[in-house]
């Protein structure tokens, strides 16, 4: 394990760490996870690495599009474009140069329940990349013409997507499982709800979210503890301690519903929701291994072979688990040639049922259970903007930081009949369906 | 959605990164390149930051390699490539695999077909076993044609058939090329799809899939001695193909024209307009002209900083999108492109005549030091953050050696880069960027005279 190099600072840096020794070769390379307070007690989980000279920082602050206050859809939208068009004392096109000299990409976004930052920088402009984010963070200024120019790009997108049926598609598919829960809501916002933003509005949403308690952060590449707790000061020091954040309810998906989204195509798309768990539910890596065995990303699941492999009925089909802060979902998603819709979702339908009556047998799960624990790395770990994805990951859903070292045991001790009656919970319920295409014929 | 398989389409592409590489890599970490006896290229890039290794073979042959009539049979025989051989029959690369935890799949271009896995080192082994095996063993029948072909015709329904900008890029890529086979979509048209057969399969295999056809890509936590002697034990045992010929396609005539191609459709809500011109790759191009395109297209319109977006879109809010785009990893002269979406209640046409303005202006006044400095440092900021994955490294190298560039053109890129001037930069606009030969498309909603 390692130890930080002490340098004399005002409060000491505290870190522990684990290794993950990914395979059973000895002489291979291995990832560290740090935990690190900084003197001013902001917690990140670093990964130290030096084989390229790049510094890569992601951050996530709770809350996220369903932040928007009712009649200010997209607010968050807004605010999240805003970030690199004027901070501090420089205005939008001072703000661009001087990203574009110091030599770094920063890009904020956000889903339903955070709000992401990150930067990725080289290490021998760091303190000019750092400053920079500092003041993004701190300081944006929401300048109204920016604020035009980008509130224009945003209705822009709304109009370019108005005719595609996808649009009207999703839009029924979040109605029907959410109803007047914000996860329906648009978080694109609409031309009306645009048009409202204000400066403001963003300065409050901004105010709001941006603080310390509900932050977390992934630090990866070349860069020590130190210096990177150094940095957490630096960038998150003069926030305010706590987030002023509505109280998001939980909810269950309405299930049960059968929708039709007609339009002239020459395939139908096929969406299927069916319950699922809470993401530190302790079955929840049950779930997942049945949702693998079923219809995971890897060639080899039950719909994958019946619907294309056998049929080739399709390029492709997945079952997957959609895990939100206050609503869980096990999806199904597939495209078809229109005139075999039917008999698609037929198929699937059996596929499921089967799974729901017989569960896996052990040759099933023992792949699965392989496929997901070696998966982990290479999918998690590929790169420093992927690890950084991965700590923040891991910290949002509090799973600690040790439990990448522990997820194969935990895998490991699911059984057959553990994903059995898994698969009697989650698919005996009759799911909302919704395709859309052209309309069956009578 | 998950998709497998995925299809990348060259031609006018916007899509295909121009060919990038890396500054002078450490020592311990260089790059190793070398051939074995039945002419297999391999290259070697260690990386060993995590315990994982990304394994490609490139296949020098594409969708603009195919026989006249037989439209999509470098990606239907791509997808065929799983169907198994005598030794490891259909279903084991990937339960192999999967038991891994790696991934796997495959893409077809113009110009290349490559295979790779991303799995722990020590799997090494056993991929190259499996490559090098369905490199000649490949077992076809037809009944694992039929169910095939259905998949890739579904294939073509989803990614072009149910999209009015994959229809429009299609017809207009066919409009663009008047000679070279890029104008043929690489996912192959509908109806000659549809004939496609195990004869037409079966020929293709033994034309094109051999040692001395291909190029192995290792990047990742191994060492280059490793990968040599794993290589020289599986793929070292597969007998050298026939000598192929030059590869040489029909070659485009000089063009006199400009032309359009129009596609109105009910789903989209608002217009588009892309314009584009063969250019010079950077195989084909004369010394220093490839890089002085790239860098015009990164300063005409590669980032928030390039001059259609600062102009077009920032100062005068005529446009809501404008960029530029360069293909120049293509084997063949391919497309320099150009495309706008208009603001608000601005028109199309403004547009256009906004973004014709910049270039204008560019081919007149030229452009000065500092602008092209800026845009070689982004380069340089690129290919260094190129090396922060494994697979962009193995992209990067395979691409290149698969369309005939060299290692040693990868590694000298970054100076070629640095030597462009600023003349030489406004004379490439000036010499291919010729309104008078522009190809255009336009994607319009279905009201009539829009524009």
């Amino acid at each position: 394990m390692t130890t930080l190099p002490l340098l004399r600072r005002a409060l000491a840096v505290v870190a522990t760490s684990f290794a993950l020794l990914l395979t059973a070769l000895p002489a291979q390379a291995e990832v560290v996870f740090q935990d690190i307070t900084s003197p001013q007690g902001i917690d990140a989980w670093l990964v130290e690495d030096y084989a390229v000279p790049i510094i890569t920082i992601r951050f996530a602050f709770e809350g996220g599009t369903t932040q928007d206050p009712a009649g200010k859809e997209g607010l968050t939208s807004l605010l999240t474009a805003l970030f690199d068009e004027g901070a501090g004392t420089l205005d939008s096109e001072s703000f661009q140069i001087a990203l574009d000299d110091a030599g770094a990409e920063m890009g904020f976004i956000a889903d339903a329940d955070a709000l992401y930052g990150s930067m990725r920088m080289l290490a021998e402009q760091r303190d000019e990349a750092v400053a920079l984010l500092k003041l993004a963070i701190e300081a944006p200024r929401f300048d109204q013409n920016p604020i035009d120019r980008m509130r224009a790009q945003l209705v822009s997108g709304i109009t370019a997507a108005a005719q595609n049926p996808n649009t009207t598609a999703q839009r029924q598919w979040a109605t029907a499982l959410y109803g007047e829960h914000p996860y329906a809501r648009r978080s694109e916002g609409t031309l009306q709800t645009l048009a409202s933003l204000t400066a403001d509005d963003l300065r409050q949403l901004h105010q709001r979210q941006f603080a310390r308690q509900k932050l977390h952060v992934g630090i990866v590449g070349a860069i020590d503890a130190t210096d990177a707790a150094a940095m957490l000061d630096t960038l998150f020091g003069t926030l305010p301690d706590a987030p002023d954040l509505t109280t998001i309810a939980d909810i269950d998906p309405q299930l049960g519903q059968d929708l039709h989204v007609p339009y002239e195509l020459p395939q139908t798309s096929i969406f299927m929701a069916y319950p699922s768990l809470e993401r530190d539910d302790p079955d929840y890596l049950t779930a997942y291994l049945m949702t693998q065995i079923l219809g995971g990303d890897n060639f080899g699941s039950r719909l994958t072979t019946e619907v294309r492999e056998e049929r080739g009925l399709t390029y492709g089909i997945s079952a997957s688990l959609n895990n939100m802060a206050h609503s869980q979902a096990l999806v199904i998603a597939t495209a078809t040639r229109a005139d075999r819709a039917a008999e698609t979702l037929a198929v699937i339908k059996d596929v499921v049922a089967t799974m729901a009556e017989d569960g896996p047998d052990e040759d099933e799960l023992a792949a699965a259970k392989k496929y997901l624990i070696g998966s982990y790395p290479i999918n998690e770990l590929s790169s420093s903007s992927a690890i950084a994805n991965t700590l923040v990951g891991l910290q949002l859903r509090d799973l600690g930081i040790d439990y990448l070292a522990r997820r194969p045991d935990l895998i490991n001790a699911v059984t057959v009949d553990d994903i059995k009656a898994m698969a009697q919970r989650l698919l005996s319920v009759e799911p909302t369906i919704l395709q859309m295409g052209p309309a069956p014929k009578p | 959605m998950t998709i497998k398989f995925a299809l990348a389409f060259s031609g006018a592409a916007l899509l295909l990164q121009p060919a990038l590489a890396l500054d002078t890599p450490p020592q311990q970490n260089a790059v190793e390149h070398f051939v074995l006896d039945n002419g297999l290229e391999v290259v070697v890039i260690p990386d060993h930051r995590a315990p994982v290794v990304t394994h490609m073979v490139w296949y020098k042959v594409g969708s603009a390699d195919e026989p006249a009539g037989k439209s999509g049979i470098a990606h239907f025989f791509e997808h065929l490539m799983f169907k198994g051989t005598e030794r490891f029959p259909a279903g084991e690369l990937d339960a192999t695999v999967t038991a891994l935890g790696g991934n796997l799949n495959a893409f077809t271009t113009a110009d290349v077909t490559a295979y790779f896995e991303t799995v722990p080192p020590d799997a090494l082994a056993s991929m190259m076993d499996f490559e090098a095996d369905r490199m000649r063993g490949l077992v076809l029948t037809d009944a694992v044609i039929g169910a095939e072909r259905d998949v890739v015709l579904e294939e073509r329904r989803q990614r072009v058939e149910s999209s009015a900008q994959s229809l429009l890029t299609e017809e207009f890529t066919a409009t663009l090329y008047q000679n070279h086979p890029y104008g043929i979509p690489t996912i192959g048209w509908m109806h000659e799809m549809e004939q496609l057969n195990r004869a037409d399969a079966a020929s293709f295999y033994e034309q094109y899939y051999a040692p001395n056809n291909a190029v192995l890509v290792v990047a990742g936590d191994v060492e280059p001695a490793t990968v040599k002697t794993l290589a020289e034990q599986s793929y070292g045992q597969v007998e050298r193909g026939p000598d192929l010929p030059p590869r040489l396609r029909p070659s485009e005539p000089e063009r006199n024209t400009s032309a359009s191609v129009t596609l109105h459709d009910p789903r989209v809500g608002l217009p588009s307009f892309l314009r584009a011109w063969v250019v010079p790759t950077y195989r084909t191009a004369e010394p220093g002209e490839a890089e002085a395109l790239d860098l015009l297209a990164e300063i005409l319109g590669g980032s928030s900083r390039s001059r259609f977006y600062q102009e077009v879109v920032v100062k005068s809010g005529t446009a809501a999108q404008a960029g530029a785009g360069y293909d120049g990893g293509a084997y063949d002269p391919s497309g320099f492109s150009i495309y706008g979406v208009p603001q608000g209640e601005h028109t199309l046409a403004e547009v256009e005549a906004a973004m014709d303005a910049e270039l204008t202006r560019l081919i007149t006044d030229g452009i000065s030091a500092d602008e092209l400095d800026r845009a070689k440092a982004r380069f340089r900021r690129g290919l260094i953050f190129a090396r922060d994955a494994q697979q962009n490294m193995a992209q990067i190298y395979g691409s290149a050696l698969a369309t005939g560039r060299s290692v040693d053109d990868i590694e000298q890129w970054p100076e070629r880069i640095r030597a462009v001037t600023p003349e030489q930069l406004q004379a490439v606009a000036k010499k291919y960027l010729d309104p008078a030969t522009a190809v255009t498309s336009y994607l319009l909603p279905p009201a009539t005279g829009a524009q």
